[in-house]
């Protein structure tokens, strides 16, 4: 596992080393930020002043690895109108947010980075890179990328035989291998309950095939405030038969952050304790 | 009086109902093993899958689809019309307002009553109003006219409270809410509606010698000695209890209660006392068939109960209401 990712590594480093050696390009002073993972990469990265909005959901406790530092940034709510008005030279964007305001800001001339959501380790350390480019902050980017690294190589070796998880979120959805949490759960030693299902980024699992499927663990998320039947199908007494359960806070490892890492020790430590 | 061939039919038929309930799911796993780990254990998952998932389903789709055959069959009896349907006229919507206020608010959570309570209350309230609303002789227009206001009322406060809910997921589920559904439902659900259920069709089943007697109209009812305010109240609170428990665990599937009687009333010499038995056997064969189905046509979509009960069930009621409309030119 380890060896492909150096050599994505090599790859990504070229492209992203290439705008530091033409200082030519003036850094964005003014950057609004409208997506969760990119308010969180900015955050990281930006220099002092640099960053002059989030979006409203990285203040949210629940859905932000950063909400108390988000909460020193005015917050925006994703809308064309209050973005252009701050007047922004860089906007970060998600490819899945707000599709119709990034829209008009393009058209409005205002330059916009929109980022797919990371589903690698890979992907991760490739988006840091390019938030840092884009910011003109490379260095921060870097040191960033070398805690990334360090917390990487610190995670001890999978067992020779890796008991089976799962991630399961409300009303079954479950991660595939093929996405940052799945990675996570790889990275801890797990093997993929959906992997051999022939599922890529995630799946609506029956409950009757998550029973099936014996795994040894359940990732399960924190529960919401209030009252749903999504949040009762983990609830099953079937699920909770079936085997140990973790409850994990999805704010870590929605985003390509350090915040992965509190995940993956969680699961490392379980790992560990679940005798095989 | 009651026709034991019809109703021993109609047994067999849930019978077999149940079964394929039980034999039907995402594991494909062949008919005996299933049933030898549901009925013998052993090792693995699938005695879990047996026991845990199919089983409270298959339970569930037994209850609820008594609850409203019998629910449809008393209602309709009483009102002398065929087209007092539980869901239909806001009896199940209510109840389902009322599951959904007790489980946002906690107070299901805090007592273990409390959601078949609340929903209970809210059936119960829908079933007084009707009654007020639509008199004695249940005329057509105001019984229909007032089940659509509390219908529409109670659909929009459901999704209200659930778009008012801290729960992100609460406001995707006013489908569930409103068109119902038996997908992943546990032993739990079953012991919160088993009570209310059963006692809810020991009222209505005791209905039978009054509504026989309120064919012939109310004063030779009374002069027969059925006391109608007694009547009344045994209804009110038998629906209610049934419909609203029912609703509690499964949402509010509609037409069930209009369909079963409608088939079965030829069959049973239109004799309420008869029909009511034979409702409850057919409401939980169409109940049961209708989960078996959407398992079948559209597996791991999510499709809603009430989705096929209105495919069969409203084009029945047009003709109804066309009927209707004939007989009282």
């Amino acid at each position: 596992m380890r060896l492909p990712a150096a050599c994505l590594l090599l790859a990504l480093a070229a492209p992203a080393a290439a705008p530091a050696s033409t200082p030519a390009v003036t850094p964005p002073a003014r950057v609004v930020s409208m997506n969760l993972c990119t308010d969180q990469l900015a955050m990281l990265l930006a220099a002092p002043g640099q960053l002059v909005s989030v979006s409203w959901l990285a203040q949210d406790p629940r859905s932000s690895a950063m909400a108390a530092e988000a909460a020193t940034y005015p917050a925006n709510r994703g809308l064309a109108e209050e973005v252009f008005l701050r007047r922004p030279d860089l906007v970060l964007a998600g490819t899945f947010t707000a599709r119709a305001s990034v829209g008009m800001l393009r058209r409005l001339g205002v330059p916009v980075l929109e980022l797919p959501p990371a589903l690698s380790f890979a992907d991760a350390r490739a988006q840091i890179a390019e938030v840092g480019a884009a910011l003109g902050r490379e260095a921060a980017a870097a040191a960033l990328l070398a805690r990334f690294d360090a917390a990487l190589a610190a995670v001890p070796p999978p067992p020779a035989t890796r008991p089976t998880a799962a991630i399961v979120g409300e009303s079954g959805f479950a991660a595939g291998p093929e996405s940052l949490s799945g990675a996570v759960l790889e990275a801890a030693g797990f093997a993929n309950l959906l992997g051999p299902m022939g599922y890529e980024t995630a799946a609506r699992l029956p409950l009757e095939a998550l029973v099936m499927g014996r795994p040894d663990l359940l990732v399960l998320p924190e529960p919401w405030p209030g009252w749903s039947q999504a949040e009762e199908f983990l609830r099953h007494p079937a699920l909770a038969a079936t085997g140990a359960e973790l409850v994990l806070p999805d704010r870590n490892w929605v985003c390509p952050t350090l915040a992965l890492f509190d995940n993956l020790d969680a699961l490392v430590a379980v790992r560990q304790t679940l005798a095989r | 009086m009651i026709p034991r061939p019809l109703l021993a039919a109609l047994a067999l038929l849930v019978g077999l109902l149940f079964l394929g309930s039980l034999l039907v799911g995402p594991a494909a796993v062949g008919p005996l093993d299933s049933l030898r780990a549901l009925l013998l254990g052993g090792d693995g998952p699938l005695p879990l899958v047996m026991r845990e998932v199919r089983l409270p389903r298959a339970i569930l789709g037994l209850l609820v689809g008594a609850s409203l055959g019998l629910g449809g069959a008393a209602l309709q009896g009483y009102l002398r019309n065929p087209l007092a349907e539980p869901g239909l006229i806001g009896v199940g919507p209510s109840a389902a307002l009322g599951a959904v206020v007790a489980l946002q608010t906690g107070f299901a959570l805090d007592f273990s009553l409390g959601l078949p309570a609340a929903a209970l209350a809210g059936a119960g309230v829908a079933v007084a109003l009707l009654l007020l609303l639509a008199g004695p002789r249940g005329s057509s227009m105001t019984l229909i006219l007032a089940g659509i206001a509390l219908s529409a009322l109670a659909g929009a406060l459901t999704s209200l409270v659930l778009n008012l809910s801290p729960n992100p997921f609460a406001a995707t589920e006013i489908m569930f809410w409103l068109m119902g559904s038996l997908a992943d439902r546990s032993f739990a659900h079953v012991w919160v509606a088993a009570p209310f259920v059963a006692a809810g069709a020991w009222a209505m089943l005791g209905l039978g010698r009054g509504l026989d007697a309120l064919t012939l109209g109310e004063d030779a009812a009374a002069s027969l000695g059925i006391a109608l305010p007694r009547l009344r109240l045994r209804l009110v609170l038998g629906v209610a209890a049934a419909v609203g428990a029912s609703t509690a665990v499964a949402g509010s599937v509609g037409f069930v209660g209009l369909v079963v009687p409608h088939l079965l009333r030829p069959l049973v010499g239109a004799r309420p006392s008869a029909l009511l038995p034979a409702s409850a056997l057919g409401g939980a064969a169409m109940v049961l068939a209708a989960d078996i189905a959407v398992r079948l046509v559209l597996p791991g979509r999510g499709l809603q109960l009430g989705v096929l009960t209105a495919l069969v069930g409203a084009p029945l009621f047009l003709h109804l209401i066309f009927r209707t409309r004939r007989e009282f030119r």
